[in-house]
């Protein structure tokens, strides 16, 4: 079942303001829950999720023993080096962060890697009515990052065939960087001379070749990312872990 | 309609104005310029350029096609059918969800006339649509032009140097000089009374080949750098199992299409790319002194054994003036500083680039650029040469002056390895040819 793109960006957005309200443990256990719950009901097709979710899970820990090591101190101190100080506090602070870089960054991961960018870009145009010139020209500029990915090994590789690359490799990255510029400045005026030649951005009204549908199941898939995300929020309220992360 | 002239000529401005794409602060007008009695405007003329991967606008076929319709408003059911009806007439039998980026540079070109063909024009332009193709993809965009103008009647302007490919395409000839109108005709007329003056403005006329270098007797050959089971590649091997020898006073001709694995296999002799499995090893007298692995070696010790020409001339490009660009390898040897200056005045004489000397490599026009790409090779006198497409999309007159120098270097004793899909470079410098599939 297919979700308006737009209805995925927003639901991960509502659940994402909801979770950085607050940094407590409780909410963000609450909204991993329900979240874990959704994703086996609904099971949607992630191809790789492991892989394509694999820096959520090495973020969350990292961050975590950070704050845990380095997280301001409060209650009993059950270590001590150097500047480091594990305390009751921290390792409250830990898991809390852990659980939240999860519950953001997994339903983030799994709305996202579903998004394919022409319906987005149809979302956006059509339903937001972002301005159509900046939204297809986002588009179309885009597909210039595959090509600038190539220019930038030929780059590498011309340095060195032109002797230039033993040393100074900080000031060499610096020029090729500037000459990646120029490249992609030239890449994307033919560009837009192309797309100027099929009569992009001429006053004719446009019309779309491909339907943007917003339907129920876009308003339920809002709905669903407010509702975990406020879900959460109450429970910390009601377990009395609310910390409001302003102020 | 075929438009010929030099470079310079304002050919390509020419087609511009005409698809209504010139802005007016892009530069002075004069006098009117009108389609069916009316200024031009997207639509009513379409314009395929000459890169295929600056004319893809979106992800999938059938999107890309459908782009033009879109910014004429027209309604969606007849967009589809106006969708396939474009691409049939092509032959791009690709399904629409089809991703745009793996197409081969002929597809490209059809994609986009596709494109262009669905808004429906009455004229049809085309700027040098076939220079950045392989020979295949040459015939696929001028078969599929040759339907495209029976099935629509379509008017066709297509600007271009070579002219055999579109001959029999185009019943009238006009030559643009730098003062205006040269000739306008039919093409026998036109090619009959000033072939010999074309060919001698850089273009390609059939009948009137370009000038071919004197050749001298040359030293004995010598095998410089082996290739035994040789796996080439970035990660994984795209190319395997290449058995070859580079020999001084040789040339050596490596062809195939697009994607053979013709540029990974020149990189990879040139080295500048690690083989993936396999043996490549530099003879005594190539590596002198140095271990035998030319990936291995500094970046400096590449510039007196090994010299490469990138395909773009812009990759290679690194000071602000011609001068300065030709200096940087004789100054990374450590050269002394009159014998740099001598070798850059040297060069700037012999590839014509003397008046360009304080001029941006970047602003120079393509045959300049080729020119100076080789001449920074020259600069370090490499014993090999690695040169990919070292001809392409150039006009016959710096073709000639290429070529020349070339095979100066090879009877000077240089070897020298070319990725070409050049018929004619293959048959005037080639020793031996290796051709992959």
């Amino acid at each position: 079942m297919s979700v308006n793109p737009v209805a995925k960006l927003g639901a991960a957005l509502l659940l994402s303001l909801c979770l950085i309200l607050t940094i407590d443990w409780v909410s963000a256990a609450v909204a991993l829950g329900l979240e874990l719950l959704l994703f086996l009901a609904l099971r949607p097709a992630v191809s790789g999720f492991w892989r394509r979710t694999a820096a959520v899970w090495i973020a969350a820990p990292l961050t975590a023993v950070t704050i845990a090591l380095y997280g301001q101190p409060s209650g009993t101190v059950y270590a001590e080096f150097l500047f480091a100080r594990v305390s009751e506090g921290s390792v409250t602070l830990a898991i809390a962060t852990f659980l939240r870089v999860l519950a953001i960054g997994l339903p983030a991961v799994v709305l996202f890697v579903t998004i394919d960018p022409t319906e987005l870009a149809d979302g956006l145009a059509q339903r937001v009515h972002l301005p159509v010139r900046f939204v297809l020209g986002a588009l179309a500029g885009m597909r210039l990052v595959g090509l600038f990915l190539d220019d930038w090994k030929y780059l590498a590789l011309a340095r060195r065939a032109r002797g230039v690359a033993d040393r100074g490799r900080v000031r060499r990255l610096g020029g090729q960087a500037f000459a990646l510029l120029v490249l992609s400045i030239r890449r994307g005026s033919a560009l837009a001379t192309a797309m100027e030649a099929r009569g992009f951005g001429s006053s004719t009204p446009r019309s779309w070749a491909r339907d943007s549908p917003w339907r129920a199941r876009e308003w339920a898939a809002l709905g669903t990312g407010l509702a975990v995300g406020l879900t959460a929020i109450a429970a910390a309220i009601a377990a009395g872990t609310w910390n409001f992360i302003v102020g | 309609m075929l438009l010929l002239g030099e470079s310079g000529a304002g050919k390509s401005t020419f087609l511009r104005a005409l698809a209504g794409v010139l802005a007016p602060d892009e530069g002075d007008a004069e006098g009117s310029l009108l389609i069916d009695g009316a200024a031009p405007a997207p639509g009513r003329a379409g314009l395929v350029l000459q890169d295929p991967d600056s004319q893809v606008i979106l992800a999938r076929v059938g999107d890309d096609v459908a782009f033009g319709c879109e910014n004429l408003g027209v309604v969606r059911d007849e967009i589809w059918s106006r969708v396939r009806h474009s691409l049939d007439e092509v032959g791009l039998r690709v399904s629409l969800d089809r991703s745009t980026a793996n197409l081969s540079g002929g597809q490209k070109q059809r994609l986009a006339l596709a494109g262009v063909l669905a808004m429906g024009p009455g004229l049809l332009l085309l700027d040098e649509p076939t220079a950045n193709l392989d020979p295949q993809g040459v015939t696929e965009v001028r078969d599929a032009v040759g339907r495209v103008l029976d099935a629509t009647g379509a008017t066709l302007v297509v600007v271009e140097h070579r002219v055999a490919v579109w001959q029999d395409l185009v019943d009238r000839v006009i030559v643009l000089g730098p003062d205006g109108l040269i000739a306008d005709g039919s093409p026998t007329a036109v090619l009959d009374r000033q072939g010999a003056d074309l060919a001698s403005r850089g273009i390609w006329v059939p009948g009137h080949p370009p000038t071919r270098p004197v050749r001298r007797p040359r030293p004995v050959a010598q095998i410089e750098l082996s290739a035994r089971a040789l796996n080439v590649g970035r990660t994984h091997a795209v190319l395997e199992g290449v058995e070859l020898d580079v020999s001084s006073a040789r040339g050596l001709a490596i062809t195939g299409p697009n994607g053979s694995g013709k540029s990974t296999l020149g990189l990879t002799l040139a080295g500048l790319l690690p083989p993936v499995a396999g043996e490549l090893a530099a003879s005594d007298d190539l590596r002198r002194g140095i271990p035998p692995r030319p990936w291995k070696w500094r970046s400096r010790d590449l510039l007196t054994r090994i010299g490469t020409v990138f395909q773009e001339p812009e990759h290679q490009f690194l000071a602000p003036t011609v001068r300065a660009e030709l200096a940087i390898g004789p100054r990374a040897l450590k050269l002394p500083q009159a014998e740099v200056d001598a070798r850059v005045s040297d060069l700037l004489e012999r590839l014509r680039l003397t008046h360009l000397a304080a001029a941006n490599p970047f602003t120079l026009s393509g045959g300049e650029k080729r020119r100076l790409s080789v001449a920074t090779v020259l600069a370090t006198r490499p014993r090999l040469l690695v040169l990919d497409e070292p001809t392409f999309g150039q006009d016959s007159r710096t073709w000639s002056e290429l070529v020349t120098i070339l095979a100066e270097l090879i009877d000077d004793g240089s070897g020298l390895v070319m990725m070409t899909h050049d018929t004619e470079l293959v048959a005037t410098l080639a020793d031996v040819t290796l051709e992959l599939t």
